[in-house]
């Protein structure tokens, strides 16, 4: 399952859902929660803004929900990423996996993720004191 | 027959996000498929002829380019009813 949205999330509620989405065939959940730092490159961070490509976000986070999918033998996974303005400490993105076995979970969970980062049309724009900047990839 | 309906209708997307967007001005445009243009590479010349912010703007060698919303390579190929965008390196997660 992929989500793609303003609003905030509730990783622990999120789970749940995994779990039920389970229907009682794993034995292991692996999840990861992406915070907004509230310091980046030496700077403090008052606010974060997410901007995506629509449409091509949603078939790139699919994408990689799938290929971990054909990979590992999960029961079940979710993806979510925010977008929209934010402020630091708040929640950015969810990555989910379950599988019968934690190490099928860990792996995925880390692939999925990291494919992300890598991967999906996001851009971060923070405000520090100075005023707004793009982020650099590999700084975030 | 009507030759009304005959005009060259060969229109392509065009999207620019992040920074690339706000060095450019504009987030999205349609225009016509220009004439002898056939590719990304032809494509990306014929906007850089547009003034000195496009030129300097797309000739950054680290912008990535999707075609219809999948990571395309430099020199594809493009055809009418292409949705093209041009972006910077992805920083999300």
């Amino acid at each position: 399952m992929i989500r793609v949205q303003t609003e905030d999330f509730d990783p622990g509620a999120e789970l749940e859902q995994l779990q039920q989405l389970n229907k009682g065939q794993a034995g292991a959940m692996v999840s990861f929660t992406g915070l907004v730092r509230d310091l980046n490159a030496g700077d403090t961070i008052t606010q974060m803004t997410l901007e995506h490509y629509p449409g091509m976000t949603e078939k790139a986070l699919a994408k990689i929900e799938l290929e971990a999918n054909d990979r590992w033998e999960l029961t079940a996974s979710i993806i979510i990423h925010r977008v929209g303005p934010l402020n630091p400490n708040d929640n950015i993105v969810f990555v989910a996996a379950a599988s019968r076995h934690r190490q099928q979970a860990f792996r995925a969970c880390e692939f999925m993720i990291d494919t992300l980062k890598t991967n999906a049309p996001f851009w971060k724009k923070e405000t520090v004191a100075d005023g707004t900047r793009w982020v650099e990839p590999g700084t975030s | 027959m009507n030759t009304g309906l005959l005009f060259k209708y060969s229109m392509i997307q065009l999207r620019y996000f992040a920074s690339l967007r706000e060095s450019l001005g504009i987030g999205d445009e349609q225009i016509e498929l220009p004439d002898g243009i056939h590719d990304l590479p032809g494509l990306s010349r014929w906007l850089q002829a547009r003034g000195d912010t496009w030129a300097s703007a797309l000739a950054d060698n680290r912008l990535h380019v999707a075609i219809n919303q999948e990571i395309a390579k430099a020199d594809a190929s493009i055809t009418d009813g292409d949705e093209i965008a041009w972006f910077p390196p992805v920083t999300g997660g």
